[in-house]
């Protein structure tokens, strides 16, 4: 069975947090590893500061959805805005990139985003905003399946 | 949750001692703050005690990195310590390690800058 959850927040940055803790609440179904769970919430948080930040250039009054699905201990995360959009994903995606130098960002999001899930696609197009489509197999029930 | 920050200055070192959470959210305030004590202080040195973060992203990574070109602009040294194995693993993932130097705790990273304990 496909256990699916959903939520939408302003764009606000004290909704970092939220996000974050709201994913890991729903995976802990899943026992994952202290570990697991801190790699999830990391990338929970990269990609809702780069909604925030990015996609809608720091305005309050934008909407980020998150939708999570667990199967198979599996996780499956979406997270997505209908913001600016990213010109180049490839290029935004390589390590050190940012657009915007002058907030001090270190460009590391997208890195530490491919480094702690499985399978990562950015699907973005200007002006219609971005969706970052990713998974991540937990390891207990990994050894469990097999 | 959040970021608590305490500062503290021995000698030409300041003492940076966070503990919490530190992301987007957290991390402009703390610039301000850093950059200001740095400003107000005859410091030279940054001494990052990391001990009580109970999580990190890239955000907090921006905020070391920024405040690592100022240091270097002072002819002195940022030097990290009591890291987590989670934060130390962001710090690794991003070559921070290189220009950063990470010590065992604060009192020996305090020693390494000639600070007397």
């Amino acid at each position: 069975m496909k256990n699916e959850m959903s939520v939408e927040f302003s764009s606000v940055s004290e909704n970092e947090s939220f996000a974050r803790v709201t994913v890991a609440a729903f995976v802990t179904q899943l026992d994952p590893t202290m570990d697991e769970l801190t790699e999830i919430k990391t990338v929970v948080s990269e990609a809702v500061t780069n909604a925030i930040i990015h996609g809608y250039n720091n305005e309050p009054n934008h909407k980020v959805i998150i939708h999570c699905a667990i199967q198979e201990g599996e996780l499956e995360l979406t997270i997505k805005d209908t913001g600016i959009g990213i010109g180049d994903v490839e290029e935004a995606r390589q390590p050190l990139y940012t657009s915007k130098p002058e907030l001090e960002r270190s460009g590391m999001g997208f890195t530490i985003i491919e480094n702690f899930m499985d399978s990562v696609n950015v699907v973005s197009s200007p002006d219609a905003g971005t969706t970052v489509h990713m998974t991540k197999q937990l390891t207990k029930n990994k050894t469990v399946c097999k | 949750m959040g970021l608590s920050t305490l500062f503290d200055v021995k000698e030409d070192v300041l003492i940076v001692r966070l503990s919490g959470e530190l992301d987007h959210h957290e991390s402009e305030a703390l610039r301000n703050e850093w950059k200001e004590k740095m400003y107000r202080n005859p410091v030279k040195h940054v001494v990052l005690n990391l001990e009580d973060v109970s999580f990190m992203d890239s955000s907090g990574l921006g905020v070391i990195l920024g405040r690592y070109k100022e240091v270097l602009q002072l002819g002195g040294e940022l030097v990290v310590c009591s890291i987590s194995p989670p934060v130390k693993r962001l710090f690794e993932m991003s070559g921070l390690f290189k220009i950063v130097r990470l010590e065992e705790n604060e009192q020996y990273a305090l020693v390494t800058l000639g600070v007397a304990s």
